[in-house]
C-alpha cells in the first residue's frame, strides 16, 4: 500500500476528493497533484463577486494549513504528462514519478475555442483565477466589452461588467441567449435584466469574422454588423480535458467514460467532476458529462468513497445555479427530459417550471427570482425528482400546495 | 446576563420550518424543529453570508439556499461542503406562546 491515493487536478472535485478520503479516515498517504499555482479554490466567483471587487481574491476550498493538519500533500505548478497503468505511476511534468495505488483524474475541462482565423490578444477565456484577474484589469469605466456567446459565464461577467461601468455588448448566434438547458421564458426574464442594465443583447446573427489588432477587436456580424472592443470574452462553452486519460489508453466518450461508481475502464483508476461522463441512474441510465459546481463536489466525495471500496453508485440529481444582477436562477434535473411544462408563481416574480416527462413525472424543474426566492422549492423539487414521483400538475401549480406535503405523499 | 428578546409567537412559525429575525443591527435564525421545539442560530451562512431563512428545514438540519450547504440548527454543526464553519446557537425560551432567544 505504498502509492496510495493519487489526485490529478486540484480544482473543486480534487480538492474535494482529497478532504473527503481523511474525512473517511484513510490513513495512506493522500497526494494532489494540480497545474495551477493556488490552493484548491471555487471557481464560480471567477464570473460573479469576485469580478466586481477592487482586488479580486482566491476563494480556497482548503488551505494550506489544513492540508497539512490532513496531511494531505499538495503538488502545484506541475503537470500531469502521463500515466502506466502497468507500473501504477505517474509522471510529472518536472520529471518526478508518483506511484498510486487508487488514482483519480480530476482534470475538469477548458473553454472550448472559437475555430477561427483573426483572434488575437485582446480575445481571451475564462477559466482559472489568473484569467479573472486578467479581465478585470478591462472591466472599467466606458471600455467596450465585447462578449460573445450568451451563455452562463458570459451573461455573468457582462453583468459584472456593467456593475463596474463597461460598455457591454453580447453576441449570441442562436436565436435566443441560454439556448442549452433554459427554458425559453426563463431566459427572457434573463435577456430583459441586461436590457434593463444597458447590455447591447444580439441574438441570432453569426459571427463572420473577427480581427484584433492588439488595440482592439472588431467583430463582424453575417448580417453586416460590426462591433469594436477593447476585449473581446469568449464564452461558448467547455470541453472535458481528456488528454492523459486517453493517452493512457481509457474509454473517452464525450468525457472520459465511467461506471455509475465513477471507475474508468480501468479498475484502478476513478474520474469525477467536469471531464467525466457517467451514467445519470434518475434518467435510466442516460450517459452525460455535467459541467457544475455541486456535481464536482459531490462526485469528488464518491470517488474518495469509492477508490476505499464502498461500491456506491451515484444516484444524485444534476442542479446548477446562476446569479445576474440580483436575479438568481436555479436548475434541477435535466429539462429536455420534459414533454409538459407547469409553471408555478411564487411572488416577486419569482417562478418555477415544472418540466414533466409523457408519463407525468416530474424530471426538471427551473426556477427564477430576486435573491433566494426559488432555493426552497427548487431544493424540493429536487427530492421530488430523486424519488421519480408523479406530482399531478394541479398541485404544482398552485402556491397553496406545500411541495413538501408532495413529498410526503 | 444579556436580556432574553422575544423574536416571534409560535405559531408565527409551522412545524419543520424556520424564520428570519433581525435585531438591533444583527439578523437571526429561528427554528421550529418537527418535534415542535424551538432553536436559534446567527442568521447567515458561514460561506457567503446568505440569509438561512431562505432555507429548506429537515428535520434537525437546515440547507442553506444559496449552494445547499448544511448546518444542524440544534447545535450550530457545519455538515459537509461547502460550509466548513459552524453556525453559532444561542438559547432559546418559550412563554405564554412567545418565542425568546437569548442574545449574548
Ligand atoms: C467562471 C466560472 C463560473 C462558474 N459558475 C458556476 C455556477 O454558478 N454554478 C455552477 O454550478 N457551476 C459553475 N461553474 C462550474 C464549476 O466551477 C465547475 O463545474 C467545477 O469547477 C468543476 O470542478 P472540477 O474539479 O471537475 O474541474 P476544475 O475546477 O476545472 O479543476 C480541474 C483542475 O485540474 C487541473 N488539471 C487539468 N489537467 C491537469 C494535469 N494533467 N495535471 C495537473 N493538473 C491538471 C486544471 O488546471 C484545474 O485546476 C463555473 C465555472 C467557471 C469557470
Ligand atoms: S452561501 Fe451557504 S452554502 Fe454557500
Amino acid at each position: 500500500m505504498a502509492g496510495g491515493m493519487l489526485i490529478i487536478g486540484a480544482g473543486e472535485c480534487g480538492g474535494r476528493a482529497a478532504l473527503a478520503l481523511r474525512d473517511l479516515d484513510y490513513q495512506g498517504p493522500v497526494t494532489l497533484v494540480g497545474d495551477e499555482p493556488h490552493l484548491p479554490y471555487e471557481r464560480p466567483p471567477l464570473s460573479k463577486e469576485a469580478m466586481a471587487s477592487d482586488a479580486p481574491e482566491i476563494k480556497a476550498i482548503a488551505s494550506d494549513a489544513i492540508l497539512a493538519e490532513k496531511s494531505i500533500r499538495h503538488v502545484h505548478s506541475v503537470q500531469a504528462v502521463a500515466i502506466d497503468r502497468a507500473a501504477h505511476t505517474v509522471r510529472l511534468s518536472d520529471g518526478s514519478v508518483l506511484p498510486y495505488d487508487k488514482l483519480l483524474l480530476a482534470t475538469g475541462s477548458t473553454p472550448r475555442k472559437l475555430p477561427m482565423p483573426g483572434l488575437g490578444p485582446r480575445c481571451v477565456y475564462l477559466r482559472t483565477f489568473a484569467d479573472a484577474l486578467a479581465i478585470r484589469a478591462h472591466l472599467t469605466p466606458g471600455n467596450r466589452i465585447a462578449i460573445i456567446g450568451g451563455g452562463f459565464i458570459g451573461l455573468e461577467l457582462a453583468a459584472a461588467a456593467r456593475k463596474l461601468g463597461a460598455a457591454v455588448t453580447v453576441i449570441e448566434a442562436q436565436p435566443r441567449i441560454l439556448m442549452r438547458g433554459v427554458p425559453a421564458a426563463i431566459a427572457e426574464i434573463i435577456h430583459e435584466a441586461h436590457v434593463a442594465e444597458g447590455v447591447d443583447v444580439l441574438c441570432g446573427d453569426g459571427i463572420a469574422s473577427i480581427a484584433d489588432d492588439g488595440n482592439e477587436v472588431r467583430t463582424t456580424l453575417a448580417g453586416g454588423r460590426e462591433i469594436s472592443a477593447d476585449l473581446a470574452i469568449i464564452g461558448i462553452g467547455a470541453v472535458p480535458v481528456t488528454g492523459l486519460a486517453a493517452e493512457a489508453g481509457l474509454t473517452i466518450d464525450n468525457g472520459i467514460a465511467v461506471d455509475a461508481e465513477l471507475r474508468s475502464s480501468d479498475p484502478d483508476i476513478f474520474v469525477a467532476g467536469d471531464c467525466c461522463s457517467f451514467p445519470l441512474a434518475v434518467y435510466g441510465g442516460r450517459r452525460v458529462r455535467l459541467e457544475a459546481w455541486r456535481n464536482a463536489q459531490e462526485q469528488g466525495a464518491l470517488a474518495a468513497r469509492n477508490m476505499l471500496g464502498a461500491g456506491e453508485a451515484h444516484a444524485a440529481v444534476p442542479w446548477f445555479w446562476s446569479d445576474q444582477y440580483g436575479l438568481s436562477l436555479q436548475i434541477a434535473g435535466l429539462s429536455d427530459e420534459g414533454k409538459n411544462i407547469v409553471r408555478r408563481d411564487l411572488g416577486d416574480g419569482a417562478f418555477i417550471l415544472f418540466h414533466l416527462a409523457e408519463d407525468g413525472r416530474l424530471v426538471a424543474a427551473s426556477g427564477i427570482g430576486p435573491g433566494n426566492a426559488v432555493a426552497r422549492d427548487i431544493r424540493l423539487a429536487e427530492m421530488l425528482i430523486a424519488k421519480r414521483a408523479k406530482p399531478a400538475p394541479e398541485a404544482l401549480g398552485s402556491q397553496d400546495v406545500k411541495l413538501k406535503s408532495l413529498l410526503a405523499a | 446576563m444579556s436580556d432574553w428578546v422575544e423574536a416571534c409567537a409560535t405559531g408565527d412559525i409551522d412545524e419543520e420550518d424556520v424564520m428570519r429575525f433581525d435585531h438591533g443591527g444583527r439578523t437571526f435564525a429561528i427554528y421550529r424543529s418537527p418535534d415542535d421545539e424551538f432553536f436559534a442560530t446567527d442568521g447567515l451562512c458561514t460561506h457567503e453570508k446568505v440569509h438561512l431563512a431562505d432555507g429548506l428545514v429537515m428535520d434537525d438540519i437546515i440547507e442553506c439556499p444559496k449552494h445547499n450547504g448544511r448546518f444542524n440548527y440544534k447545535t450550530g454543526d457545519a455538515r459537509g461542503a461547502p460550509v466548513c464553519i459552524n453556525l453559532k446557537t444561542y438559547p432559546v425560551k418559550v412563554d405564554a406562546g412567545k418565542v425568546l432567544i437569548q442574545i449574548g
